[in-house]
């Protein structure tokens, strides 16, 4: 306990910045993943081609491309830019299919009737297919949020981590204090990202909820 | 007015779906595209507003070219109702029928009262208006594509098989509301179904098509019944035809006799002795009726006439002598469905004025063939 009260300044920081590195990469990745999705919904030989190289890059290990991102992005060793790099690829990995699927199972009466209206082809995507996506977006968001703030930890193998440093520096020092007190910092930064999503999630879909008749 | 000019529709696979049509559609009319699932009905109605985009032929709207315009702006000025409605889930049934004045750039109050305005001529009640589709039955939901497609007031109104999704007696229904709202607004209406009795009932005129989008026949519901052009169309109009035809001839020729009837609670013997032909209807207070007592029943009761003991009647036919009259159909049916063969003619108010009979349905259908009344 005495290590916690020592530390616990430190513990709020880095946390701070574990939130930073695991949060940037979910926004960045929403927005580089409604475009790939969309026009994975949009054109068959677009899906053909985005869903498969998006899905399998999540099957790359992480610490892999932690190391040769430097290389590929030309970055130093230790610029946190390496890992939100990697987390965004993750994010887009799991979004764009689920983006594609859900834009996809807009009905097409919905779709026609919007057009006969007269939205044009941009209008009618914001006015009606992205609000009809939103829970199946949050659902993924939620799932991208809590695994990079795991994920993050991983990069203190290349010296960006987070709260990562509180394992490393526990392990090698045999510190259980400190172990404990970074995956209980992680956890509850999972726990609060996740339900502060879901909490969004809910007030931006009022149309999903209510008595049904 | 609209009009398709040599008007053709072919698909990259080389399909044909609708091959050289021409159609007048007149202003301020129900015309109705009507025919076998293939035939190109849904895809005629679509190149009105260029949801789909005609192989060749000319489409006017008004002597204007349609391809002359932006397919958004055309669209905006015309009125479309699809089948299952077609709302937008995520909005409330308000802002779902304030779209197109929005997309013209109402306000949002002002999209919102033109709104509300329109649930009330479509018959749904205020308070569904903060509602969800999803809370609102199919029949409700069509009513809401119904306001959402008047709500910026469109001359035009495009309806693809929107009431096909609902059980009979809500489409039977929403049919009425559309003749109710139709007299009213006077729009010029295509309506695409591939039931021809709903084409019957509705169309002003009736465009039948035949697969391979080829126009068979295109005529008032009444020639089309009395007169279908070939075999296709004939089989198509479907059985009973002359009998359906009788629809659209009006009745006021025929013979309203004076019919025996009973108060109800009268006393077995009196109402013996008014016995016309071993039958009487019995009536209430108003003088609505109730049912028919029969020679044969009043031997088998005792003291006064009861509601219990009465043969249920036939339907009933309308012989308002203040001016709408009931069809030969009506009337011949009134007095098929009697038990006493003789149908009980009611006024406005339902009360009984006189009774039909078959021979003088017939009669008057002679009399109208004579004068030439009977379209053939």
């Amino acid at each position: 306990m005495s290590w916690l009260a020592d530390n616990f300044q430190r513990l709020a920081e880095v946390s701070l910045d574990h939130l930073g590195l695991a949060m940037v990469p979910v926004s960045v990745g929403l927005l580089i993943s409604l475009p790939l999705g969309w026009l994975a919904s949009r054109w068959r030989l677009a899906r053909r081609i985005l869903v498969p190289v998006t899905g399998i890059l999540y099957a790359i290990p992480s610490l892999a491309l932690f190391v040769i991102m430097p290389l590929v992005l030309g970055t130093q060793i230790l610029d946190p830019v390496n890992v939100q790099a990697v987390l965004t690829i993750y994010t887009v990995s799991l979004l764009v299919r689920a983006i594609a699927d859900t834009l996809d199972a807009v009905p097409e009466s919905v779709l026609a009737a919007a057009s006969a209206m007269g939205y044009r082809q941009a209008g009618r995507f914001f006015a009606v297919q992205l609000p009809l996506a939103v829970p199946v977006l949050v659902a993924g968001l939620r799932v991208a949020a809590v695994m990079n703030m795991s994920l993050v930890a991983v990069g203190q193998l290349i010296g960006v981590g987070g709260l990562g440093i509180f394992l490393i520096d526990g392990v090698q020092r045999s510190n259980y204090a400190s172990i404990i007190a970074g995956i209980v910092a992680i956890v509850v930064l999972a726990l609060l990202v996740d339900r502060l999503l879901a909490i969004l999630g809910w007030a931006l879909t009022p149309w999903t909820r209510g008595s049904r008749r | 007015m609209i009009e398709f000019q040599a008007v053709t529709k072919r698909y990259d696979d080389g399909t044909v779906a609708v091959d050289n049509l021409d159609l007048t559609i007149a202003d301020g009319g129900i015309t109705v595209l009507v025919g076998p699932s293939g035939c190109g009905k849904t895809t005629s109605l679509r190149m009105i507003n260029r949801m789909v985009e005609a192989t060749s032929g000319t489409i006017l709207l008004d002597g204007q070219d349609v391809h002359a315009q932006r397919p958004a702006t055309l669209r905006r000025g015309i009125g479309y109702v699809i089948q299952n409605a077609g709302l937008f889930p995520h909005r409330t049934v308000l802002d779902n029928v304030a779209t197109v004045p929005m997309l013209l750039g109402a306000k949002k109050a002002a999209a919102r009262e033109r709104a509300t305005e329109l649930l009330a001529t479509v018959g749904l009640p205020a308070e569904l208006a903060k509602r969800y589709p999803a809370q609102l039955s199919g029949g409700q939901q069509q009513r809401v594509g119904v306001a959402r497609a008047l709500a910026a007031d469109p001359p035009v109104l495009l309806m693809d098989e929107p009431f096909s999704a609902v059980d009979p007696v809500v489409r039977d229904d929403l049919q009425d509301e559309l003749l109710r709202l139709q007299s009213e607004l006077g729009k010029t209406i295509v309506f695409v179904t591939h039931d021809i009795d709903e084409a019957i009932k509705i169309g002003d005129k009736v465009a039948v098509m035949r697969v391979g989008g080829r126009l068979a026949q295109y005529d008032t519901p009444a020639a089309l019944l009395a007169n279908p052009v070939d075999d296709f169309v004939a089989a198509f109009v479907g059985r009973d035809r002359g009998y359906r035809a009788l629809g659209f001839l009006s009745a006021h020729g025929v013979e309203v006799a004076p019919l025996a009837t009973v108060a109800l609670g009268s006393p077995v013997e009196a109402a013996r002795a008014k016995l016309d032909s071993g039958w009487a209807a019995v009536v209430d207070e108003a003088g609505k009726p109730l049912g028919w007592v029969s020679a044969a029943g009043l031997s088998t009761m005792e003291g006064s006439v009861q509601a219990a003991d009465l043969v249920s009647g036939g339907s009933l036919y309308v012989a308002d002598t203040g001016g709408r009259t009931g069809s030969l159909r009506a009337a011949l049916d009134a007095a098929l469905s009697s038990p006493a063969a003789l149908g009980v003619a009611v006024d406005s108010a339902g009360a009984v004025v006189g009774s039909v009979s078959a021979e003088a349905v017939l009669a008057a259908l002679a009399d109208a063939r004579k004068a030439g009344e009977v379209p053939s």
